[in-house]
């Protein structure tokens, strides 16, 4: 009995289908939550060549959601991981694992050795990176992503098709979606969705069904509702896209999501070798009093850069913990890395700097 | 006219709801966003788009439909 047999006898694939999907080949960007079933089921089909790219290690969260993984690929790189694990469940097939970052300089020449893209990224700068490459190197997109207890899946750039600009022509402003590292998803959905997604690359390298191109399919968990919305094309942005094509490898990825920002003050307020910055505005009350602060306005953040000592891990705090993280990211865009955006606001770190202090005089 | 307005994601957390209905006369999709904004200021910096009977609208387009959603991009992966 072959291994994929169970395709085989389905009349609508047959040995002819299971040919196309082993001469079939495939990237998909990010072996994280969405990334892992994808991944799973693509192997299974027998999906000839399978290409992963992640720079990202497996870490004891990620096994909530991300189903590839064990305890044993802990610190391990997750591209080089699911190899691992891919290449025990299908013999048959080749998986390539790319153990580095998707960029501006890499894109092209990657998709072009591929039939498919899938996207199963976390950031909205990945995600309009791979969008743009995809049309650049005429790729169709198997798009996904999730938030909390919801969805979406669409396929892009499919058949002359809408790409994902045509839904969404720019990203969100820095920070204004927060990731699911700051607040948490349910680790089945990503399971549904990625599943989904890995449907629509079947369908597509088969040619049966209706390819969800043009549709982006909505799924809330909680109600289990799936809601489909109709995406038309919007020529003017994608000729934008292919205007950039001589320029798209000279751009630069701006965020760094290498490393967590965010933290407590919790985990920093007696570590030495620590500069802390207020970037509220000098009439914001109240002050914080018992550590030594640098304060510079965050509207005045740019131009005093030679304020902020390089040696030193640099601990930024506001009123509520939204303009440090903003902080955060133009220290970053300018350069200056060890930068952290402490959650808490003003308010609770002199709470907290109070009630460690009783504890002291206890 | 009564409308149905879903919200989706983040959109739904600033409504806290993920469904109303409203009874609502303007002419335009801007004009329903204006009396959105009033109501939920937070509104304002959120990035969405608007479907109008499970289609992609401009804020520009007439109201005709009685189903309206209010979707925004994710970025989880």
């Amino acid at each position: 009995m072959s291994r994929h047999n169970r395709h085989i006898i389905l009349s609508e694939i047959g040995q002819l289908g299971q040919d196309k999907l082993t001469n079939a080949k495939v990237l998909v960007v990010g072996a994280g939550g969405l990334g892992c079933p994808i991944l799973q089921y693509l192997a299974a089909a027998g999906i000839g060549t399978l290409g992963i790219i992640d720079f990202d290690v497996v870490e004891i969260s990620n096994l909530q959601r991300q189903v590839l993984f064990g305890t044993s690929s802990l610190g391990k790189n997750k591209a080089e991981a699911a190899k691992t694990r891919l290449e025990d469940l299908n013999s048959e097939i080749s998986v390539i694992a790319y153990a580095e970052k998707l960029t501006y300089q890499n894109a092209l020449e990657l998709f072009n050795n591929y039939d498919i893209i899938v996207d199963g990224s976390d950031n909205f700068e990945t995600r309009y990176l791979v969008n743009d490459a995809c049309i650049i190197t005429n790729k169709p997109l198997v798009f996904g992503a999730i938030y909390k207890f919801e969805g979406q899946v669409s396929v892009f750039n499919y058949q002359n098709g809408p790409s994902y600009r045509c839904l969404f022509p720019n990203p969100p402003q820095k920070d204004a979606v927060p990731n699911c590292s700051e607040i948490g998803v349910l680790g089945v959905l990503p399971g549904i969705i990625g599943s989904m997604q890995a449907n629509e690359v079947i369908k597509i390298i088969l040619g049966i069904g209706n390819v969800l191109s043009g549709k982006l399919l909505c799924y809330n968990a909680l109600t289990s509702q799936p809601s489909t919305l109709k995406i038309n094309k919007s020529a003017k942005q994608i000729e934008l896209v292919l205007k950039g094509k001589d320029n798209f490898n000279k751009k630069q990825l701006e965020i760094d999501c290498e490393f967590q920002s965010d933290i407590s003050i919790k985990d920093f307020l007696f570590k030495d070798n620590v500069q802390f910055i207020d970037v509220r505005e000098a009439h914001e009350q109240p002050k914080v009093e018992g550590l030594e602060i640098t304060q510079i306005p965050l509207n005045q953040l740019e131009n005093n850069l030679d304020s902020i000592d390089l040696s030193k891990q640099k601990m930024i705090f506001c009123q509520s913990g939204i303009r440090s993280k903003q902080a955060v990211s133009l220290l970053r865009n300018s350069g200056i890395l060890n930068c952290y955006s402490i959650k808490e606001g003003a308010l609770e770190i002199i709470d907290f700097i109070n009630s460690r202090h009783c504890e002291e005089s206890r | 006219m009564i409308i149905t307005i879903k919200y989706f994601g983040l959109i739904a957390e600033v409504t806290n709801q993920s469904e109303e209905s409203i009874d609502f006369s303007g002419r335009l999709i801007s004009d329903l966003l204006n009396t959105l904004y009033a109501k939920y200021p937070d509104l304002k910096n959120k990035d969405f788009q608007v479907a109008q009977n499970q289609e992609l609208v401009s804020e520009s387009t007439e109201i005709t439909g009685q189903e309206l959603a209010l979707l925004p991009p994710f970025s989880g992966g």
